[in-house]
């Protein structure tokens, strides 16, 4: 019998995933509390930064992280306990792997996806004035949460499910 | 306890501190850390160092963890030292193919150094 996930796209879309997966990679692996927001964020400093890693096999699309460059700092200090003033390679990887566990964390939550989608290495952007544009999604979520003052949004794409 | 050497293989510089932190937490004192950043330089290291320990992703560019374990053991590099697998991939699945391809233990990203010491502290006492 071939495995789908047609049939599953509600556990593999359910929103409450993404939550309890920020939740568990921010509490266990930088020791904070996150809040969900209802809102977009706004990213009012002029540099970003955005890690994207792949899901490939019976579904397909992307977890993308992005927050400004504060709080990617932040997060980063947090991981490693080091203190950073700019987005230095470290603060690239950290918040490269913070997006790899997102992700892992995430498929995790419905057994035939963990089993049947495997994960790209992260790719991480900075810079100023860029925006990511995916075409007609299969569905796609996007929640912003914070902690302390610190602020950045998950994305989880899915462009196709098998 | 005496020194535990210890190989930590992950292309995230950021995840091997991590490691490494978690490792003391753990109580794994004094610790000798030897770092790779690919499975390549794991074996290039291992063929220099004696290890007590090795810790390895698997999602790594170039050769990725399950690839280097099975060369690890191809190469009769570092024989009876136990390798643990740390992974965002945790389905059955992957876990069954690292215990096929020689890992004694294996830990989920993210983690807590408490699981680090229940997966880790058993396979350095009885080895």
């Amino acid at each position: 019998m071939t495995l789908s996930l047609r049939e599953s796209v509600h556990l593999v879309s359910d929103p409450k995933n993404l939550d309890a997966s920020v939740e568990e990679v921010f509490q266990l692996m930088l020791g904070v509390n996150c809040q969900r927001y209802s809102g977009p964020v706004e990213i009012v400093e002029p540099e970003s930064v955005t890690a994207v890693v792949g899901f490939g096999g019976l579904l397909s699309g992307a977890c993308v992280f992005r927050s400004g460059a504060s709080a990617a700092i932040k997060i980063a200090a947090h991981m490693t306990g080091m203190e950073f003033e700019e987005i230095d390679d470290t603060v690239k990887d950290g918040i490269g792997e913070i997006c790899n566990m997102l992700a892992g964390a995430w498929k995790g939550k419905v057994p035939d996806l963990a089993a049947n989608c495997g994960l790209s290495v992260p790719a991480v952007i900075t810079g100023r004035d860029y925006n990511l544009h995916v075409q007609a999604p299969e569905f796609k979520l996007y929640h912003t949460y914070h902690f302390d003052d610190a602020s950045f949004e998950v994305t989880i794409i899915c462009d196709g499910l098998q | 306890m005496s020194e535990v050497r210890t190989l930590i293989v992950d292309d995230s510089s950021v995840m091997r501190k991590i490691v490494e932190r978690s490792l003391r937490q753990a109580g794994l004192n004094p610790l000798l850390v030897f770092e790779a950043g690919s499975g390549v330089e794991g074996l290039d290291l291992l063929k220099a160092q004696q290890v007590d320990l090795i810790l390895s992703d698997i999602n790594m560019p170039s050769m990725d963890g399950l690839e280097f374990l099975r060369q690890l053991r191809a190469q009769n590099l570092a024989p009876g030292v136990p390798v643990v697998m740390i992974t965002t991939e945790s389905s059955e699945e992957h876990v069954k193919q690292a215990i096929l391809a020689g890992a004694q233990g294996y830990i989920r990203k993210p983690f807590t150094a408490e699981q680090v010491k229940e997966r880790v502290l058993p396979l350095l006492n009885a080895a």
